[in-house]
């Protein structure tokens, strides 16, 4: 039995060691223990350094509020957590903890030299200490902070877990599961309703596990437990442990997450590490209870010092006493009551100092009878100790004036300031607090959810009021549910009533400005901090907490917010709720990115969207890209080809005879219907009246901004049937667009609109050889330039597959695009790669399909375009249909700045030298010019042609139209490249090819 | 996550199956080509920009596919209604009031 454990006390098993290690050194520990009460069992209260001095730190909660006691955790590669709280983590047989921020060691550690540095780390000492020389920053500023500053390290390896997602529909949801949520719970289930009870602990009870001694209904408080939870479990209320309500959202949605695996020796394989809940409940009852605050004075973070309810609990839910000799300070009633736990468990507790005048005589009375001396109006001054506490100095205070000093000897200091009720899922609703002065608290005030608030949250203390008040709380939920229920009584025998002060920070006889007093643990934020920066002027809490950090760590200011609000009221004169309380945000602990992240991580991640030639496409050695969520053939290497290779092959063979493409992902839209004619006149920039069934055009679409949102070919199969292409990544854009013109704008017009993307795989052939490629393989349509020529499109047999045929072109060469039926999509490629053969048909991949449009100046919407472009900048006037009255974006086309000369044009560029240009890289018209130089512009594409045997490049550059020839300039980090502008059709400008 | 009701539906159904889609009852001019400069500008760029209840539309885009109108209130994020594309809009003053 270690030290400090006393047998026969606390839940924890006995009979069940568990083994662990705490910075290499192994202890034993018992089943039930969390990390904190294992160490403190073995009289181990150094559990880390702080933030920004390092200064020695123990344990000051028992809860999941913990600011100091943080330790690395480990379980085998990519198991490691930072930051885990030595209060929340449950033993488990070879866990391996760690603390944190110390070098080399957590008893010796370098960085506390920053803690003689305290002058220079005051409040806002990151704005005015780094301010100056700006070039430092980098060198010498930022490493530094970083390498002082800083908790536990990330870990550096992919997390093996899985992380669930689950929902979960409930009428009543209960958050806390104390002694008010419990009987909340109940009567809510004896409605009939579906209860759901939540609690972050391994096991539900709340403040009960801490007080045994408390008589229920003539039952031992823990007997009263049990038998509630097995009458919870009868009437079908679902009971979650370890399970944290995280965030509360709108329309009572509530985010938990359940910690699954964390707490056992050996997780069953296959099981989630952790799973959250997506809550929606008809109420939600919050049973939270209240923060125990600490009291703010010199050297109140020694290890040693701990809130007085944390020592209780360690003693009566972990059988630890926390030191053999406990002094105590407090302004609340409830330190009184884990001094006579104490004493009754063994421990000596010498003296308690009240900060108030007058105390209940019966709580005097009980201490004189243990032995404790008793010092009311009083004033803690000082601490003393290095690693841990060895004595306390107290003062008296009388009319304000504060008195000798004297030292106190202890081995541990317990410490309270009173409680804070916790509203922070409250909060998360934009639920208003107000605060009344008379218990000095924020209470709850307005609700914007269908919620009760129950127990210690409303400001109530001790059992009678908590019980009594769930009862009405679950009562009242299912009231508002439309149900009914039975109200239920509870007596309570030897409850522990307790009010308190509250407290700035304590007076003192010494210097305050030397006073290490904290308010924020785990920020080292003292009460000089808060002083200081409202003497330099903030005069919200909110802008006091962002300057001196109070409030922003990991604990968000469980323990800090409202002692830092109290001296802030003070140093300005006002009353707390002038200065503002500072919002309280999801989550309400620390949480894994794992639960977020559920099963939306590796494969899963995102979808991927495949063709149904991609299992050629794969067989064949092709290397793929995303497109959108397409994955797509990127180019087809043959042996020990490297990409450029591969390309340039590609390009060539199929300039020279033939080339067939995957073209299955581009976007397929059916407008259908008696007025399409008219929809598409409307829609798109071009005209359709005239486009004879059969036939094709490109179409250009607009934003009614008047820029390039989008084109595509179009054919026409019928008076009342197109078959509209978009870009692949534009697809559910332009369905949506055209949805929302036809539904809102256009209700008169009779159209449908069906997108078949998905129904259609699209193969393109192009190359000299194409026709005679394909023809063998099309029935019912003569492929002829006469009667089938550039720009048409018909219905056919192709490789006696029910086809759609369009003869268009994206390289410049004669090309078809055979769309048949999805799940004919591979037969038809295969087919078309056989009829190939004698033409030595080369499948290519979406680079060398860039690098031949590329060639002909056909642009790709949103590379060459980047929606601030119109047709004009982009040299495709000719698309728009000047007769047209009207068209989406047409009355933009007139707007001042569009009409506006020197507006950035799509030209083309060749470099002078023959380099090739980088994507994205800044043009300028005078490269002598001083900096910052005027930029002219950007490239947008670039690539190496074969067919021209040299780089062609696409860019946007100011005036561009009118500059054809000029030289300008791409100032690059190896020199400035200087190019030439031209037109962006850099191959067989006349065309000639297409009509082969 | 916010649930929003379809009116086409007329089901209640999460966020995830809504797209937002812009201000309400701003409708494109029968001809644009008559408007001035400064009356189309105010046309494609103006917006209430509102702190309380905004007219607005969605799309119940993973399901029915219909645009609707909604009025909601941009500081509580909270929707008090939704209605038909075409239907007048509902005064928000009532509204307010049956809260
Ligand atoms: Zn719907």
């Amino acid at each position: 039995m270690s030290r400090y454990r006393i047998p026969g006390m606390g839940r924890v098993d006995p009979a069940k060691p568990v083994s662990f290690t705490f910075d290499g050194k192994p202890y034993t520990g018992l089943r039930g223990d969390t990390v904190a009460s294992a160490l403190l069992s073995h009289g181990v209260h150094l559990m880390g350094r702080s933030f920004k001095y390092h200064r020695p730190r123990g344990p000051v909660t028992a809860g999941s509020e913990e600011p100091n006691a943080l330790i690395g955790t480990s379980r085998g590669p990519g198991r490691f957590e930072p930051n885990t709280r030595a209060t929340v983590q449950e033993l488990r047989e070879g866990l391996q903890a760690e603390s944190q921020n110390k070098f080399p060691s957590l008893k010796f550690d370098i960085g506390a030299v920053n803690d003689r540095a305290y002058m220079l780390f005051s409040a806002g000492f990151y704005y005015k200490t780094f301010m100056w020389p700006r070039s430092f920053w980098d060198k010498v500023y930022e490493p530094f902070i970083r390498a002082a500053a800083g908790l536990g390290k990330s870990p550096t390896e992919v997390d093996p877990d899985t992380y669930a997602h689950r929902n979960l529909h409930t009428d009543v949801l209960v958050v806390g599961g104390g002694a008010a949520g419990i009987q909340a719970a109940l009567v809510a289930a004896k409605s009939g309703a579906r209860v759901v009870l939540v609690d972050e602990n391994p096991e539900m009870g709340g403040s009960l596990l801490s007080d045994p001694a408390v008589r229920i209904d003539g039952r031992g408080s823990w007997a009263w437990l049990a038998e509630q939870l097995s009458q919870l479990r009868a009437a079908g209320v679902t009971l979650m442990t370890r399970t944290t309500a995280i965030g509360y959202y709108h329309q009572n949605f509530v985010g938990l997450v359940e910690r699954v695996t964390d707490h056992l020796d050996q997780p069953p394989s296959g099981a989630p590490r952790e799973r959250m809940w997506h809550v929606r409940a008809g109420q939600v009852i919050l049973a939270q209870g209240a923060l125990e605050k600490p009291l703010v004075f010199d050297g109140n973070d020694r290890p040693g010092v701990m809130l007085a309810g944390a020592a209780q609990t360690y003693l009566n839910r972990y059988g630890v006493k926390v030191g053999d000799n406990a002094a105590v300070v407090t302004s609340h009633d409830s330190a009184w009551y884990a001094a006579f736990d104490l004493v009754d468990a063994g421990a000596r507790v010498s003296a308690i100092a009240d900060t108030r005048d007058h105390v209940r005589t019966d709580l005097v009375d009980a201490a004189r009878k243990r032995g404790i001396e008793v010092l009311t109006s009083h004033t803690a001054t000082a601490t003393y100790g290095r690693l841990r506490v060895k004595a306390v100095r107290v003062n008296p205070v009388r009319h304000g004036q504060v008195g000798a000093g004297r030292k106190i000897a202890c081995d541990v200091l317990l410490i309270s300031g009173g409680w804070t009720p916790s509203l922070h899922l409250f909060s998360h609703t934009k639920g208003s607090l107000s605060w009344d002065a008379e218990s000095r608290t924020f209470l709850p005030n307005h609700k914007t959810e269908a919620c009760q608030i129950a127990g210690a949250g409303r400001g109530l203390w001790g059992y009678g009021p908590a019980l009594e008040d769930g009862a009405r709380a679950g009562l009242a939920a299912v009231e508002a549910l439309g149900r009914t229920s039975e109200p239920l009584a509870a007596r309570v025998e030897g409850d522990r009533p307790g009010t308190g002060a509250i407290q700035t920070e304590l007076p003192t006889d010494r210097s305050a400005g030397k006073a290490k007093a904290f308010v924020d643990y785990q920020n080292d934020v003292t009460a000089k901090d808060i002083r200081l920066a409202v003497r330099e002027g903030m005069r919200s809490i909110e802008h006091v907490k962002r300057y001196t950090t109070n409030g922003m760590a990991t604990d968000q200011g469980k323990m800090s917010n409202i002692n830092g609000l109290m001296i802030a009221a003070d140093a300005l004169g006002k009353e707390p709720p002038q200065v503002g309380l500072t919002t309280f945000r999801p989550p309400y602990t620390p949480t894994s990115f794992g639960a977020f992240a559920g099963y939306h991580k590796g494969a899963t991640f995102e979808l991927t969207r495949k063709t149904p030639i991609d299992p050629w496409a794969e067989a064949n050695g092709a290397v793929f890209e995303p497109v959108s969520l397409w994955r797509r053939a990127w180019y087809f290497p043959k042996g020990t080809e490297d990409m450029h290779a591969a390309v340039a092959r590609e390009c060539r063979a199929t300039r020279a005879s033939a080339g067939m493409f995957d073209a299955s992902t581009l976007g397929k839209i059916e407008v259908a219907g008696p007025d399409a004619t008219e929809f598409m006149n409307r829609m798109y920039t071009n005209p359709w009246t005239k486009l004879a069934p059969g036939r094709c055009r490109y179409g250009l679409l607009l934003g009614e901004d008047g820029f390039i949102r989008d084109d595509g070919v179009i054919g026409r199969l019928s008076q009342d049937l197109f078959h509209v292409t978009t870009t692949t990544g534009g697809a559910a854009r332009v369905l949506n667009m055209m949805e929302d013109y036809l539904q809102t704008e256009w209700p008169d017009l009779n159209v449908w609109l069906t997108s078949t993307t998905e129904q259609w795989a699209t193969v393109a052939v192009n190359g000299p050889n194409a026709r005679k490629v394909i023809a063998p393989l099309v029935e019912g349509l003569d492929l002829s330039d006469e009667t089938f020529p550039h720009m048409s499109v018909a219905e056919c047999t192709v490789a006696g597959l029910p086809a759609r045929l369009f003869r268009i072109s994206f390289t410049g060469e004669l090309g078809f695009e055979i769309n048949v039926p999805s799940r004919h999509g591979l037969a038809l490629w295969k087919a078309i790669h056989q009829a190939g053969q004698p033409y030595d048909i080369c499948p290519y991949g979406t680079e060398t399909m860039h690098v031949l449009r590329a060639e002909k100046g056909y642009i790709i919407v949103g590379q060459d375009t980047d929606g601030t472009v119109t047709p004009q900048d982009a040299g495709l006037d000719w698309a728009v249909g000047k007769a047209k009255k009207d068209f989406v974006g047409k009355r933009s086309l007139q707007r001042p700045d569009i009409v506006a000369p020197n507006r950035k044009q799509l030209v083309g560029l060749l470099t002078e030298d023959g380099t090739k240009l980088e994507e994205g890289a800044q043009i300028v018209l005078d490269p002598n010019q001083t900096l910052p130089m005027t930029m002219a512009g950007h490239v947008t594409s670039s690539y190496d042609s074969t067919a021209l045997g040299r780089p062609i490049a696409m860019a946007v550059i100011t005036g561009g139209h009118g500059r054809m020839g000029e030289t300008v300039h791409i100032p690059m980090p190896n020199g400035t490249v200087k190019a030439t502008i031209t037109s962006t059709n850099f191959y067989d400008p006349e065309g000639e090819r297409l009509k082969a | 996550m916010l649930l929003i009701h379809c009116p086409y539906c007329d089901e209640t159904l999460p966020e995830a199956e809504f797209a937002y889609a812009g201000e309400a009852h701003i409708s494109r001019p029968a001809d644009p080509m008559a408007l001035s400069d400064e009356e189309w500008r105010d046309f494609l760029f103006i917006r209430t920009n509102a702190r309380g209840p905004h007219y607005e539309r969605w799309r119940h885009i993973h399901g029915c596919g219909r645009f609707f109108n909604a009025l909601r209130d941009t500081v509580s994020d909270r929707f008090l209604t939704t209605y038909k594309a075409g239907e007048e809009r509902p005064a928000e003053a009532k509204l307010e009031a049956a809260e």
